[in-house]
Order: structure tokens, then C-alpha cells, then sequence
């Protein structure tokens, strides 16, 4: 089997889940409780939730521990946009977030909140000047994302920061779900103010994941109940989760350096190059481990299928919205064209494949295209 | 950048005439004693300034992350050492300063000549090296008074170490070159937070620490040892006697009024800490009293529970206010433990209406309904006595995270 779908999910690490059992039976204990269990199991929550922000470059910041990217991102819109109304009502983001984000927007709309988007050019990056057009003094709250999940494409969260405190007093927010652990989030300087992450995106488990915080940034609650994490997020801490998203990430950082994703990617560009039918959707200055190729006038979900004939998985533009058949945003956005569009097949790598794979994926590849040549 | 060198400037000590010399001794072994995990770090202390080195980079980088909590140290700044050769040190100076922000930046080049076989003089390579930066940092303005960016070259026979940055110490005195005193330390937050005074002066701290079993519980004697643990992180290693107190709060509980229990609570803590103080040969008592905070702070009581010794109680917070306190507590990083709500031996026991003007005659004479002499050898003679910091068992979680 070859697994190229890590930007849906990755398998998880054996080391990861040896954590989340160990501390799921020695940490049981409520970390709220204030018996020796539950101390114990707090001081594992305290030490979890420091690594925590530690990896993510922002030492001694604030984490709160969420059920994955999709609530980190929630928290985020929502805890900022309502707790630093007084700075403004407006909200940016760029057209190609997640839809964590994107179909945020209606509810904020609803609350009175101004949400207007920043577009991104054929390469998939966002427009710095749209930005800057867009940037008002009443701009409370920005989120752009470091890595786009469909096309990989790379933000760039340095300038766009720039820009933003040159302007405006906003938060700075960035989803880097599809970043952390495989390229380095720049958060110092002028980078975000907080991030999303998902464990399962890292080789950790599913329905876990943090928002992490320089500082508070006047954050809300979205959820309300005991006042756990310090009135940020209520609902008993999963402990072992906490911990297994601290391994998850160290691991992802530790050992990033160690799987040539770019030279996979590279390698796969070149070959893909060879095909008049196939446009690389992307460029080499994108994140390592995601690849889009859009094959003109078939379907995407053709190739899925043909290729998972053979023990190979990938997926059409983005597994949240491969099901749905609606048109891809983050392509439309692009510009793609029509009859490039529906044709959409995306790569990813995780820190189980191998460089074997390539050449097993390519001869598959090959014999796909000759099959839909014929007919 | 890799820094190569932390060139340390001394605070207040170098006022002090005669006992400088201590001083900067004491500076010097402390210095050591926090850098003791770096293998490669070396310190040398000098008359005016002192100098950290390192093979590692990496080791300056931590040696910078624990030098603004090491007391008398008034501030420090990281050097790039390179070839003592003009063009060198002109690239090294380029490199350095591309890595800044420049743009309309004030700006001055100091020179210190040591090595006095340098070819240019003092002035000389101020002007070499001023008429070379400015043209490639056009940003530059110089000033020379107050400049914003203060490149130093200091030239000596190993080398020239050039540095721009200037990371303000803790100041104070260094811990331990002053004397020493036990300080009374109950797991609130002032408490600590005189420790931290009183170790900035230089003073070497011993705690002593009341617990009530069962009333107080396990928990809440292992947050005492974790911010006296704390504060050991600011100086010396730190003694803590702990003292087994349910017995005499038990006899004062039968012996005095209800509104006088806590004056006379407070006068037996204040004799056994005494008491422990001569002991371990400490010259005074530290506490986090502050005047009239609560019942027992009022200057009555203060006075009444004061009667007891002719030791010397130091009360460096007595005139702060309670929001000071604390945000001295949360930059030294004791206030998060502090607040951990567990029952301590003073809230155990309050009284409803305690009294804030206790007439310490009054006092004395009901104290006389209980024999408090033996009670009071016994919790002496039995404490519990620990160094701190502990050395560190395995950490529990290290396979786990």
C-alpha cells in the first residue's frame, strides 16, 4: 500500500499512541480534582500544554486544547472577533481558507461582524495588495493560513503581518494545520498572534488539537461550562490527548528534517511535465508534501479509483469536499481552467512513505494515462 | 547569530570599596553554579566587568536565557569574537548589523583597546569603522548620546569582540554576599515575594514553613517547597525546615480567647522561627508582612507579636500595596502557584472576628493557661529539614512527552 493522502490524515505514530495509552491509564484522574491523581494528572497538563507552546515558537504562551483544527480555528474567529470588538468590526480572510473558516463567515455576518475576503493569484498565493487595500483601522481580527490544503501553496505570513500592524491593531491568526511539522511556521517577528493545529494531521490521533496564543489577545470562549483551561475552553481537559498532541508535534519537529519531500515532489513535477494533458497545479516554492495536478477533461474521482486499483491512495482536491462534488473554491479562486478543473488529484506525504514509492506511483500513473488514451 | 562571548557589567557592587573583591567572587561561584549543566562554559571575572565564555554556541544562547535572574548583574550583552584584523572586523560589524533593524536608527561605535598593539588607536578605527557602516546602512544616524544602537568593539589580545545589544540584568546584590536570615514562608503570595526582596539585597535565605496535618494537607506543603524551590532559582541553594504545628495551635486554641488565638499563633510562629534562627546562626527573620493587609498586619498586632524576639524582623513589603505585590509575584513566577487553593495553617484556624488591636499585656497573660516552653522544643527539635533544589528524580513524563 502507498499512502498519499496525509493532508486528509496521517496514519498515527506508534510512539504517539504508546503516550495517549500510558497517560490514559497513569493520568486518569481529572486534572480539575483536587486529590494527588488529579495533581498528578494536571502536572501532566502543565508539562504537555508548555511543550505545546514551546514547539510551536511561542514559549510561554497560551494553549487551549480543542477537538481538532476545525474548534481551533472556531475559537479563534469567534473568541477574537467578539472579545476585541472594540477595536473593530472587520474581519479578513483569504478566499482559499479551510471551510473552518470560510463557512464561518455567515455566523460572524449575523453578529454584526464585516468579513471580506483577499483574493489569491494563479499561483494560489494571496494578493499583498488586495490585503493592504482591504486593511481598515477598524480591522479587529485577519486569519490567513500558512499552507493551502489543496494546492500547498505558501502564504506568506511574514509579510502579510507586516502589513497588517503597519495598518490596523487586528490579531493575527493562521491556520497551519497542513504546516506545522512539515515546513517552519514563522511566528516570530511580524507571524501570527495565534495558531490552529490538528494532531491528526501530525501522526497523532483524531479529535485533538490546540489554538496557541503569544498571549490572550482579549480571546472569548465559544464553549461554556466549568471553566476549564482557564475559562477558555470548558469540558474536563483530555489529558492524554494533551499529551499525545505534545509528542505528536515534538516528533514532527524533531523529525522533519529526515523524509526528502521536496525532492519526491520535485521529482514528481518533472515527470508529470512529460504529460500534455497534466497541469501542475503549484510550483516548486510551495510546501514539499502537497502536489495538485489537474488532468484535463476526465474526473478526478477516474483517477482516485484507478489508482487505488493498485493499492495507491490519493485524493481528489481536498478530502472535506472531495464527497460533496461542489466545485473546489480554493481552484476557482485560482482561475484553474474549466476544463482542467474537475480533473484535480492531490499527493501528500507523510513521515511513513518511502522513497521507493515514487517509482511504484509513476508506473501506475503511466499506466492509468495510457488507459484513458485508448478510450 | 552565534554569539561567542556574554560580557557581564556589575550593578550596585561596583560602589562597595573594601568587600568588592567578595563581591564579585560571590558573583563569579554563582554565575558558575547556574551555567554547571553547560560543559563548556567558562567564567572570568575581572575587576570591572566579568566574562562568559563558551566553545558552544548553542550554551551562550541558554547562559542568556538564565543571566536576568541571577542577582547583581546590571546588565550583560552577547559578543561575536573575530580576527583582531581591520577587515575583519568591518565584515563581522556589516554581518551583525545587517541582522538588525537599522531604518532611522541612532547609532555610535565604541572602541575599547586593550591590546594596545592594535595598529589603529581608539579614534582611528571609531572613524575606519563609522566611515565604512554608514554608507552600507544608510538608515544610520549617528548620535553620540543616547544612541539607540551602540556597536562595541572591543579589542583584545585573543581577538575583537563586537557586540550591539545590551539585555538589562536583574541588579540587586549578588545572593549570599550579604549575610543570612530564615524567612517565614507560608505558601501565600507575599511571602515569597519578600524572599525575592531580601535575596536581590544578597542576603542567603533559610524558610521555615508551619504545617498542620491533618488540617493542612500533603498538597499544600509541596506547593511551599515549590516556591521555595523557586526562589532557590535566584541564588543560593535554599534549606527549608518544616514544623509540625498542630499540637501548639491545638493548646492556643484552648488557652486564649477566640479573638486573640491568631496574635498568639503568630507569637509562637515568631519564637520557634527565632528559635531556628539561632540555630542555623542567621542574623535576622525575614516576613511578607504588610501593614494593615489583614487582622494580623495592623501595627497593634505587628507590635504584639514582635514582643517575642529582639531578633531583627525584616518586612521588605511593609509599606506595598497588595497589586504591587502581585505583580512582582507573577514576573518572578511564584503567583501561579501561590493562588493553588489549599487550606494553610493561618486560615485553618481564623477565628471569626480576630482582633486587630490585641493589647500584648492581655495577650501574655492568658499564654500563661498552657505550657508552651516543652511544645515549643519538641516542634524545634523535630522538624523536617530539606535542601532545595531537590536534586531532580527522573522525570516522570519524559517517555511520555
Amino acid at each position: 500500500m502507498i499512502y498519499y493522502d496525509n493532508s486528509a490524515t496521517t496514519m498515527p505514530d506508534d510512539r504517539v499512541l504508546d503516550t495517549f495509552i500510558k497517560s490514559s491509564k497513569a493520568f486518569f484522574a481529572n486534572p480539575s480534582s483536587l486529590h494527588r491523581l488529579g495533581i498528578e494528572a494536571d502536572r501532566l497538563l502543565g508539562r504537555a500544554s508548555e511543550q505545546v507552546a514551546e514547539l510551536a515558537g511561542m514559549p510561554g504562551g497560551k494553549v487551549v486544547f480543542t477537538s481538532g483544527g476545525t474548534e481551533a480555528d472556531n475559537l479563534a474567529l469567534f473568541g477574537l472577533a467578539r472579545g476585541n470588538r472594540s477595536h473593530g468590526s472587520k474581519i479578513l480572510v483569504s478566499a482559499i481558507e479551510h471551510p473552518a473558516v470560510l463557512q464561518s463567515i455567515p455566523q460572524l455576518e449575523a453578529e454584526g461582524f464585516e468579513v471580506e475576503t483577499i483574493r489569491v493569484g494563479r499561483d494560489g498565493v494571496i494578493d499583498l495588495n488586495d490585503l493592504d487595500r482591504k486593511l481598515t483601522p477598524d480591522t479587529s481580527v485577519v486569519s490567513i493560513m500558512h499552507v493551502n490544503n489543496e494546492t500547498g501553496a505558501i502564504q506568506p505570513l511574514d509579510e502579510a503581518g507586516r502589513r497588517i500592524r503597519a495598518k490596523t491593531r487586528a490579531v493575527f491568526h493562521s491556520d497551519t494545520v497542513q504546516s506545522f511539522g512539515k515546513i517552519p511556521v514563522p511566528v516570530s517577528g511580524n507571524g501570527p498572534d495565534a495558531i490552529s493545529i490538528s494532531a491528526h494531521k501530525i501522526h497523532g490521533i483524531e479529535g485533538s488539537g490546540a489554538l496557541i496564543l503569544k498571549k490572550r489577545n482579549g480571546l472569548e470562549p465559544i464553549l461554556y461550562g466549568g471553566g476549564q483551561q482557564e475559562g477558555l475552553r470548558s469540558g474536563t481537559v483530555p489529558v492524554a490527548h494533551a499529551a499525545a498532541l505534545a509528542k505528536a508535534m515534538r516528533l514532527a519537529v524533531e523529525e522533519r528534517g529526515l523524509v526528502p519531500y521536496a525532492e519526491w515532489r520535485n521529482d514528481l513535477i518533472r515527470y508529470f511535465g512529460t504529460y500534455g494533458k497534466v497541469m501542475v497545479l503549484g510550483a516548486e516554492n510551495n510546501a514539499p508534501h502537497i502536489l495538485s495536478v489537474a488532468i484535463r477533461g476526465i474526473k478526478g474521482e477516474i483517477a482516485v479509483n484507478a489508482l487505488q486499483e493498485r493499492e495507491i491512495y490519493v485524493s481528489t482536491s481536498s478530502a472535506c469536499s472531495s464527497r460533496s462534488r461542489k466545485e473546489s473554491h480554493v481552484l476557482q479562486a485560482m482561475g484553474v481552467p474549466d476544463e482542467y478543473r474537475h480533473g484535480v488529484i492531490r499527493i501528500s506525504f507523510g513521515r511513513m512513505n518511502s522513497s521507493g514509492e515514487i517509482a511504484q506511483f509513476k508506473e501506475a500513473f503511466t499506466s492509468f494515462m495510457e488507459t484513458i488514451e485508448r478510450v | 547569530m552565534i554569539y561567542h562571548e556574554i560580557m557581564i557589567r556589575y550593578g550596585e557592587l561596583s560602589l562597595k570599596g573594601k568587600n568588592r573583591n567578595v563581591f564579585i567572587r560571590k558573583l563569579r561561584d554563582n554565575i558558575r553554579r547556574i551555567t554547571k549543566d553547560l560543559p563548556t562554559v567558562k567564567v572570568k571575572a575581572e575587576h570591572d566587568r566579568m566574562y562568559l565564555f563558551a566553545e558552544e554556541g548553542q550554551e551562550i544562547e541558554e547562559a542568556l536565557k538564565r543571566l536576568p535572574d541571577v542577582f547583581g548583574i546590571q546588565s550583560f550583552s552577547p559578543a561575536v569574537r573575530c580576527k583582531a584584523d581591520l577587515e575583519t572586523i568591518k565584515e563581522t560589524a556589516e554581518r551583525i548589523l545587517s541582522d538588525m533593524d537599522t531604518e532611522g536608527k541612532t547609532f555610535k561605535v565604541e572602541v575599547r583597546r586593550a591590546d594596545k598593539t592594535f595598529p589603529l588607536k581608539t579614534i582611528e578605527l571609531q572613524q575606519e569603522m563609522g566611515g565604512h557602516l554608514l554608507p552600507i546602512f544608510p538608515g544610520l544616524v549617528v548620535k553620540m548620546k543616547n544612541p539607540e544602537i551602540r556597536l562595541l568593539i572591543d579589542i583584545r589580545e585573543d581577538g575583537a569582540y563586537l557586540s550591539t545589544k545590551t539585555i538589562q540584568g536583574a541588579g540587586g546584590l549578588p545572593a549570599g554576599s550579604n549575610g543570612h536570615a530564615l524567612l517565614m514562608l507560608s505558601g501565600g503570595i507575599d511571602s515569597p515575594v519578600a524572599g525575592y526582596m531580601m535575596l536581590k539585597r544578597g542576603l542567603k535565605l533559610d524558610v521555615i514553613h508551619f504545617h498542620s496535618p491533618p488540617f493542612t494537607s500533603e498538597q499544600s506543603k509541596q506547593k511551599v517547597v515549590e516556591l521555595a524551590e523557586r526562589l532557590s532559582a535566584f541564588g543560593t541553594r535554599i534549606r527549608m525546615h518544616t514544623i509540625h504545628f498542630t499540637e501548639i495551635q491545638q493548646a492556643v486554641q484552648d488557652a486564649v480567647p477566640s479573638a486573640l488565638t491568631m496574635t498568639t499563633t503568630r507569637r509562637m510562629m515568631m519564637k520557634i522561627a527565632d528559635r531556628v534562627r539561632e540555630d542555623i546562626g542567621a542574623k535576622a527573620i525575614v516576613t511578607g508582612e504588610s501593614l494593615g493587609q489583614v487582622a494580623s498586619q495592623t501595627l497593634d498586632s505587628l507590635s504584639a507579636i514582635n514582643e517575642v524576639t529582639s531578633t531583627p524582623v525584616l518586612r521588605p513589603l511593609i509599606a506595598m500595596d497588595k497589586l504591587d505585590i502581585i505583580s512582582i509575584a507573577e514576573k518572578i513566577g511564584t503567583y501561579e502557584t501561590s493562588i493553588r487553593p489549599f487550606e494553610d495553617c493561618c486560615t485553618i484556624f481564623t477565628p471569626a472576628n480576630p482582633a486587630t488591636k490585641p493589647k500584648t499585656d492581655k495577650v501574655i497573660y492568658y499564654e500563661g493557661n498552657a505550657d508552651f516552653g516543652p511544645m515549643i522544643d519538641k516542634a524545634v527539635a523535630e522538624r523536617e529539614i530539606i535542601n532545595l533544589p531537590l536534586i531532580k528524580d527522573e522525570d516522570p513524563f519524559s517517555d511520555l512527552l
